[in-house]
């Protein structure tokens, strides 16, 4: 199979991940969305891998999960402490932080 | 390698500051005697600088080069000529009376927690200004002096917002909030022009390839470095509008009566006879020094300004009803002064100007202290709250006087010297700006005998009745300055030697000739 | 014998700060001290005076220089002192004066709890008029001549808790400044031109330069001469300076200080002999003056205020006489000696009424005095013979030769200069003898004041009379001393040189002038204030008085224009300076502050519209480096 396909499904995937993130206010929901967007370029990354013949892609790819696994435990961390304080999971309700 | 003196003179009260500021908060006249000690170690060696110097021989002496930055040719490089020596002498005078007279300007109020430790905090502030300051005029790398011009910035915005009056202080919110829009004005005023010449200072590392003073000035002088017109106006530009508005130049003066009214009478003085003095020191070393093609490009206009600061500020000093202002507008019209002696480009201009930056030091820090004891005295600013002092506090209506008579340049007082020279310097070479600037000493005599008349003369007011007189400290502080005012004022001359040597140098930085007298009168 | 030159203002100055700075120790013997070195200063003044008078006219000239005070590249101002015959007149006449003040001041002020500053203040100006006469250059005379108007502002506003006092302290030292900026651009102007202000090199290379430049620097002196001398238009501080103790009334503003003018103009000869037209203004302001002070003192019923009108006129004949060049110089220094002795006379005189009439200056409160005060009337009276100009005293030869020398000076010029001194010469005699009989003659006028004290007019103590009747000597013999065989005139002729002018009138027909209208002056005094009685109350008089008693209007055209004027100005420039300087500033600051308050309006707190903003960014620089490629 033509290994751009590949490419084009990482970019409708970061599409939705992306409109998800604009659009949705659930934090959890949010949150699910950026992860998307993070696997699809992790696709992109493989896929690139495999089109130029070296490993280099891949090494990436391992490097984001790993960084996105400590994301997630820091992030998720801030959702639990967040709802404990506002009873609610929304993105829109914590907007303390404007001047 | 000889002794590091200038690091040293610049280092000591440096050591001391930090020292001062580490005294625990229940030895709070500990912190005062401590840093009063600093002061004059610090004047000792300043002293000592001043007897190693020698006027006639090379430009800059007791010079020290060592490696810094290497990466971008920034070297810490100091060295002293004539003018410098003078204005150092003059810091380390004023520093011993600055912290004496504001012995008790920062003792902490009742409120207040016991940790609270203003007192450590002020007197320290004031030594680290001394350091900068005469750092500042030690430098000769344009890159160290850029950092200490800058840096005095930051002590002197606490100075300036953390403690004003006593009689203003604690209850009055709006004194407070005056306050600090006068430190931020200050800081933000500085602060531009410090950025403006930082750019000037990365043009001039992109043109010349170094920092340093001497060497850029020489490869000026033999060809080897060629600057364009254009670029060498730029450059001078960026270097004069950071001067400008420390000297404070008109129309760039308006922090200054807002800093000066205020802060606390010592710190006013730090500001007008310390502080200010690094604007107008380094127009002549920096801007006649490394751009002296552009400096006679802007002579007309420099000296435009220079006037309109002379008459602009005196009007401005008759037409206030606050004595601090009152000093802080005198104090633009004398800056006025010195700025047209530097730029009249004769030999008695420049070197009236810089002994009128000393004797401004001088005559400033009398009338300014003396006016600090009277303010504190009675809780007031205005003038119209004074009347009849004279009567109850005769000792300290004198030294006003004193002060006051310095300020309008009385012959026989050290201000004369330096102002006359200035004129005639300016005339020698503008006669129409020499008789224009002369009718500033009218006017200075308006604004100081109006000010002395309305607080000292008539009858006296039932607030002032109970006034009493200059105390033992207060005395300290104001006699050996009167007496230094009217020792230089008869005996100029070992002051004039040191600076003649600078001058001729500064004159032939600039490739400028003194005007030949019309008749050579038999001698 | 040099060395003793530096003495003759050392004295006076080390008693001035002894005591000054002093505390309350020396209060009971700090007058003595101060009169002692005043008397030490006249003895060294009389020791050189004989030593000079011992060496030929050409070698009489002593030098000393003391230090060198301001050297700068191209510029040597030394601390040097020369003492000619010319200098030594004034030293004598100013130690001399000065020392006779310092005595009757002992009794003057003898109930004053400041005596001791106030001799410590004479002993200043004493002092710095030695030093102005003495400099032997322009800048040292310049420290001198601001130093006598410091000394004259503290001892105007010696009496400070009364705000006239200081008013008038502070009107003097003013108009003084701004004759000062004429003698400071003057001495400017000297370096530029002649790269010195030394007297010897500048005055002998007056000839090497264009007239111009010379009448530039002589209308500066001028104006210098003008302010410290009341002469019009700078002459409004006098009549206000005689708030200060009368003693420096006498000293200062009669004898002394105020004719330094007159010694400037003589001192810079070479420079006026070589400007013509400077020459002619300086004659004008002379007569202007003159007739000035002379219709003012007319109509102040105040009796000091009647006398420094009075003041103000003599000086304006001095200043006339000036004018003229070689043919008055001399006359002008004589008169100055002869008017120093007697309105010092006349000062002290009415000091010493005052004194006994508890401080009353009006002159329509006094009248029939001479009884009371005998010693008074007797030295007073010689005073104002002399200073009329009644044959045989002081001011008689001094006058007469002014006057003469005017009408020598030629053409329509002499005729106006000539008639206006005697026209001058006939109000003096007017005024003065309106001041006589309203003080001595008639009948006495005084009353209780508003607390019942009625003053109880008694004769002066010792100290007070001592030195009017030594003045009262010299006024009516030091004009008959100097006038008579020409002694004076071959005393200071090496020094300021001398010609004689031809008159077109006889010297008898001027004398016999001179008399006659001295005669008329008397009469017309006579007929309006010695026959009947005198009102108390000043009738309100035809608008010329009125506008005397008021100084001619100067003094409002001064309020409206210079006080007015300038107090618009300065507020309109405070409002500038807070709202245009300030604003331009402050309104930098504030479109700053603005600006970034629209763009914080972004940063509203949402993620979600950060994440807009990231993404839209991001499309942005994709789709441009898209575009950078397919070019």
């Amino acid at each position: 199979m033509n290994p751009v396909n590949y490419l084009y499904l990482a970019a409708l995937l970061f599409a939705i991940g992306a409109t998800g993130v604009l659009i949705r206010r659930n934090a959890i929901v949010v949150f699910m969305c950026i992860e998307l967007m993070l696997n699809a370029c992790n696709l992109a990354f493989v896929a690139f891998s495999r089109m130029h013949g070296n490993l280099d892609g891949q090494i990436i790819a391992f490097f984001t999960m790993v960084v996105a696994a400590a994301e997630v435990v820091v992030g998720l961390a801030i959702i639990v402490s967040l709802f404990r304080s506002r009873h609610s999971a929304s993105v829109d309700d914590a907007s303390l932080m404007k001047l | 390698m000889s002794f590091p003196l200038l690091t040293a003179t610049a280092a000591l009260p440096a050591v001391g500051a930090i020292a001062t500021a580490a005294v625990p908060a229940a030895r709070r006249s500990a912190a005062k005697w401590l840093a009063l000690l600093v002061s004059l170690a610090t004047l000792a060696l300043a002293v000592t600088v001043l007897v190693r110097f020698d006027p006639d021989g090379d430009r800059y002496q007791l010079t020290e080069s060592r490696a810094w930055i290497a990466e971008f040719g920034v070297r810490y490089e100091l060295g002293v000529d004539g003018i410098g020596v003078a204005l150092i002498g003059l810091t380390a005078l004023l520093i011993p009376f600055i912290i004496l007279a504001g012995w008790h300007d920062a003792d902490p109020l009742e409120t207040k927690s016991s940790r609270w430790r203003p007192t450590q905090g002020f007197f320290a502030l004031i030594l680290a200004v001394e350091a900068m300051v005469i750092i500042s005029f030690e430098a000769t790398d344009v890159f160290l002096f850029y950092i200490f011009f800058e840096a005095m910035l930051i002590p002197m915005y606490f100075l300036i917002g953390g403690f004003g009056d006593r009689a203003h202080a604690g209850s009055d919110e709006n004194a407070s909030a005056q306050r600090s829009y006068a430190a931020v004005k200050f800081l933000l005023y500085n602060l531009v022009g410090g950025l403006i010449m930082l750019a000037a200072v990365i043009g001039l590392y992109v043109v010349a390839g170094n920092f340093s003073l001497q060497e850029i000035a020489e490869a000026r002088a033999n060809g080897t470095l060629d600057m364009a017109t254009s670029t060498e106006r730029w450059l001078f530009l960026g270097f004069f509008f950071a001067f400008a508005v420390k000297a404070p130049l008109w129309p760039l003066h308006t922090w200054l009566p807002n800093a000066m009214g205020e802060s606390t009478a010592p710190v006013a003085v730090l500001i007008t006879a310390v502080v200010d003095k690094v604007g107008t020191f380094a127009m002549l070393r920096f801007c006649l020094g490394l751009f002296p093609e552009a400096s006679k490009w802007a002579t007309p206009v420099i000296l435009v300004l220079a006037l309109i600061s002379i008459i602009y500020g005196a009007l401005l000093a008759v037409g206030q009803r606050d004595i601090k202002r009152l000093v802080a507008y005198a104090s633009i019209s004398h800056f006025g002064f010195i700025v047209l002696g530097i730029f009249a480009m004769t030999s008695q201009g420049q070197s009236g100007a810089t002994l009128y930056m000393v004797n401004h030091g001088l005559s400033t820090a009398a009338l300014m202290l003396v006016a600090g004891f009277l303010i504190s005295r009675r809780g007031s600013r205005l003038i119209a709250d004074y009347g009849g002092v004279q009567k109850v506090a005769p000792v300290l209506a004198g030294t006003f006087l004193i002060g006051g008579l310095a300020t309008l340049s009385l012959p026989g007082l050290a201000p004369f010297v330096s102002e006359f020279l200035v004129l005639v310097g300016a005339f020698a070479r503008y006669p129409v700006v020499g008789i224009i600037a002369t009718l500033g000493i009218v006017l200075a005599a308006l604004y100081t005998l109006v000010l002395y008349q309305r607080t000292m003369t008539g009858p006296v007011k039932p607030e002032v009745s109970a006034m009493p007189d200059l105390r033992v400290r207060e005395l300290v502080v104001v006699a050996p300055l009167i007496a230094l005012l009217i020792g230089l004022g008869v005996y100029p001359k070992p002051l004039t030697e040191l600076v003649n040597p600078a001058v001729e140098h500064t004159m032939s930085d600039v490739q400028q000739k003194d005007p030949e007298p019309e008749v050579e009168a038999a001698k | 014998m040099e060395n003793l030159i530096a003495l003759l203002v050392a004295a006076p100055l080390l008693g001035a700060a002894v005591l000054l700075c002093g505390g309350r120790a020396l209060d009971r013997a700090g007058h003595w001290l101060g009169t002692l070195l005043a008397a030490a200063s006249f003895v060294v003044a009389v020791v050189l005076f004989a030593d000079m008078l011992g060496k030929g006219a050409e070698e009489r000239t002593l030098s000393q220089h003391l230090f060198s005070w301001l050297p700068v590249e191209g510029f040597q101002a030394d601390v040097a002192f020369q003492l000619d015959q010319l200098s030594m007149t004034f030293v004598l006449l100013i130690s001399g004066v000065g020392t006779l003040i310092h005595v009757y001041s002992i009794g003057y002020m003898e109930h004053d709890e400041r005596r001791r500053r106030f001799f410590g203040y004479l002993n200043l100006f004493l002092a710095a008029m030695l030093l102005l006469v003495l400099a032997d250059n322009y800048l040292l005379l310049y420290v001198g001549w601001e130093g006598v108007g410091l000394a004259s502002y503290l001892l105007i506003g010696f009496w400070q808790h009364k705000p006239s006092a200081a008013t008038a302290a502070k009107k003097a030292f003013l108009v003084n400044r701004v004759g000062d900026m004429g003698l400071s651009i003057a001495i400017m102007l000297m370096f530029t031109t002649f790269g010195t202000f030394a007297f010897g090199p500048v005055l002998e290379a007056t000839g090497e330069t264009s007239e111009g430049k010379l009448t530039a620097i002589g209308l500066m002196l001028l104006l210098a001469a003008c302010g410290k001398s009341a002469q019009v238009p700078l002459q409004s501080w006098l009549g206000d300076a005689m708030e200060g103790p009368t003693p420096v009334s006498a000293l200062i503003h009669a004898a002394t200080m105020v004719t330094a003018g007159v010694y400037l103009i003589v001192r810079s000869g070479a420079i006026f002999n070589g400007a013509p037209e400077a020459q002619l203004v300086v004659t004008i302001v002379g007569a202007v003056t003159l007739l000035f002070g002379a219709i003012v003192g007319c109509a102040k019923d105040d009796i000091k205020k009647a006398l420094a009108g009075s003041t103000m006129s003599q000086i304006g004949y001095m200043i006339l006489a000036a004018g003229l060049g070689p043919i008055g110089y001399v006359f002008a220094i004589m008169h100055l000696v002869t008017h120093g002795f007697f309105k010092a006379g006349l000062f002290l005189g009415a000091g010493s009424v005052m004194h006994g009439m508890n401080d009353e200056v009006d002159m329509r409160k006094y009248g029939g005095l001479r009884k009371y005060m005998p010693v008074t009337f007797v030295t007073f009276g010689l005073g104002y013979l002399a200073i009329i100009g009644f044959p045989g005293l002081s001011g008689f030869f001094s006058k007469d030769k002014i006057i003469e020398a005017a009408f020598a000076k030629g053409g329509t010029e002499g005729w106006i200069l000539g008639s206006v001194a005697l026209l001058g010469a006939a109000i003096t005699a007017y005024y003065m003898t309106r001041v006589m009989l309203l003080t001595f003659f008639g009948e006495k006028r005084w009353q209780p004041d508003a607390e019942g004290h009625a003053p109880h007019p008694h004769e002066s103590p010792k100290t007070m009379t001592i030195p009017m009747i030594v003045l009262a000597f010299g006024s009516v013999f030091a004009g008959g001393f100097f006038g008579i065989g020409d002694r004076f005139l071959h005393w200071l002729e090496p020094v300021t040189g001398h010609k004689h002018g031809h008159s077109p009138l006889s010297a008898a027909t001027v004398t016999g002038a001179t008399v006659g209208v001295l005669l008329i002056g008397v009469a017309l005094a006579y007929l309006q204030y010695g026959r009947g009685p005198v009102p108390v109350t000043a009738p309100r008089g035809s608008l010329l008085t009125r506008a005397a008693r008021r100084d001619l209007l100067q003094d409002d055209f001064n309020h409206v224009v210079l006080v007015r004027g300038g107090e618009h100005l300065t507020r309109s420039l405070v409002y500038v300076d807070h709202t245009l300087v300030d604003g331009v500033v402050n309104g930098t600051a504030a479109t700053m502050g603005g600006l970034s308050g629209r763009l914080r309006k972004l940063q509203n707190g949402y993620a979600r519209s950060y994440a807009v903003s990231m993404f839209g960014g991001a499309a942005v620089l994709i789709a441009a480096t898209l575009l950078m490629r397919a070019v």
